[in-house]
């Protein structure tokens, strides 16, 4: 594996391969000694563009907990304020002997340029790009899944059969996207519920069922349902007329939980907003993953960051995602 | 590309019960054994050893298998490797008599691995290493403890170790 750029394009085999190693990642951090050398002497960069808080220390747990030096970069208050282009920015990460480039850009396939443009010779992970993908947010997400699913007998499976739902701000989601090819890849059916605003254009295309009523999609007993963030940042126009109107049709609130079959599960991926999709009542009861997530985020984090780094470069044969 | 044939069916299971006996002898008893297998064929072996001990001194040994690739000094080298799960037997390795166990013994760099492994799970009081075939070609000062077979090789042959429960077959050959 050379880069991490989306899901789209990941196979099968190298999605159960990233989950099977975190896997293995996830047994060493019940450990003692919960740091490994595997990463000695490498240089994991996290270049963010864009704000975020777990994320960043996700990766950068998951860098240290490797052995890698991590150096974190964020655009606010560096010279990308004063007007850097993202080439020379990335060139000089390459003069400080980055191994590989974590990347968060407010721009959709930032990444992919990074890594297809010849100015770095690093591997790059995407860490959330515009409103186009999130991959190791949709591999932790199926890793969480198959957990709580298989438990113990995890390892090789895929998510066959597996219904989930995902819920709200579609349009915006990369989360969303990255989880839709990841999950159908792995065999799982996707349900989509939006509001119709909130709906891509091109959803046609996905391989889903797009449904605009929550209540209808619950009442199929889904296995995951994933509620999706309201980007109140990434809403520059009237999609719903008012929170409270969204929260009464499509959030996740303590009724509808309730109504869920035993051991589906509820899913977010953070930062929630309390009270809008999802209430505290949801996010707060058993079958509620949301803390599950992050703590398979720095496994799933490490399984990349290994895959990417740990073995001889593969350039030569062209070991591209 | 010719194989021969060093090690057969008879051979192997007379010489792991030859090192069950020994590990008997050497810790004077069963007490505190934990044996500890390095993927993928060493977990095999570990396995056939415990139960070859606890038939000989009538008590349960535990074995369990202890995966090295996330502390390997040499993964640069090759392809990436994908790791092995690691599984330590209930009672933990602290103050045990830890055994660990390999197919073939090479460059020794694998056990250097192992022994950093150990660390990070826990405090064995004694480790000792059991091997069934040393095929020589040391690169670290490392030394078993408990031999199958010495078999002089070059460095350009490959020994391949055959178990039934990984193979399907059971035997060892060298290949020029």
């Amino acid at each position: 594996m050379r880069h991490l750029l989306d899901t789209k394009n990941l196979d099968r085999a190298t999605a159960l391969r990233i989950l099977d190693v975190a896997e293995d990642m996830a047994d060493t951090q019940s450990r003692e000694v919960k740091k490994l050398p595997t990463l000695r002497g490498k240089t994991v960069v996290n270049l963010f563009f864009e704000d975020s808080t777990r994320t960043r220390i996700s990766f950068e747990a998951a860098a240290k907990r490797l052995s890698a030096d991590v150096i974190n970069f964020a655009a606010k208050g560096s010279s990308v304020s004063k007007g850097e282009s993202l080439k020379d920015t990335a060139q000089t990460l390459e003069a400080i002997g980055a191994d590989a480039v974590v990347v968060r850009h407010p721009s959709s396939g930032a990444p992919q340029t990074l890594a297809t443009s010849g100015w770095i010779s690093a591997g790059v992970v995407n860490a959330g790009d515009g409103t186009h993908e999130h991959p190791t947010q949709a591999l932790l997400d199926a890793y969480t899944i198959r957990k709580r699913r298989f438990g113990a007998d995890s390892r090789g499976r895929d998510l066959s059969g597996i219904r989930v739902v995902i819920v709200g701000d579609v349009l915006h989601s990369r989360v969303a996207r990255s989880n839709v090819w990841l999950l159908s890849t792995l065999g799982a059916e996707v349900t989509l519920v939006s509001p119709p605003t909130l709906v891509p254009q091109n959803v046609s295309l996905w391989p889903v069922k797009v449904v605009y009523d929550l209540d209808q999609a619950l009442a199929d007993g889904p296995d995951a349902v994933m509620m999706l963030r309201i980007q109140l940042e990434r809403m520059n126009a009237a999609y719903f007329p008012t929170e409270r109107e969204y929260s009464r049709r499509w959030g996740l609130d303590a009724l509808r939980v309730a109504g869920l079959p035993d051991g589906s599960i509820v899913m977010h991926p953070g930062p929630m907003n309390r009270g809008l999709e999802i209430s505290s009542e949801a996010a707060d009861s058993a079958r509620s993953t949301v803390l599950e997530q992050v703590t398979n985020g720095v496994s799933i984090r490490m399984a990349v960051l290994y895959l990417l780094l740990a073995g001889e470069r593969d350039d030569e044969r062209g070991g591209d995602l | 590309m010719s194989a021969r044939t060093v090690l057969h069916h008879a051979d192997i299971s007379r010489a792991l019960t030859r090192i069950a006996h020994e590990i008997l002898e050497s810790n004077r008893g069963a007490e505190d054994l934990v044996l500890l297998g390095i993927p993928t064929r060493g977990v095999t072996l570990a396995r056939r050893l415990a139960l070859v001990i606890s038939e000989i001194a009538q008590t349960p040994v535990p074995s369990g298998a202890l995966d090295v690739t996330l502390f390997r000094d040499d993964l640069s080298k090759h392809p990436t490797r994908s790791p092995h799960p690691t599984e330590i037997p209930a009672g933990g390795i602290d103050g045990k008599t830890v055994v660990l166990v390999d197919d073939v013994l090479f460059s020794g760099r694998s056990i250097r691995a192992a022994l950093d492994a150990l660390q990070s799970i826990g405090r064995p009081s004694i480790v000792r290493l059991a091997i069934l075939i040393d095929r020589g070609h040391r690169e670290l000062p490392i030394r078993p403890d408990f031999i199958g077979k010495n078999i002089p090789s070059s460095r350009q042959e490959r020994v391949n170790v055959r178990l039934i429960e990984n193979d399907g077959a059971e035997e060892v050959t060298i290949e020029a």
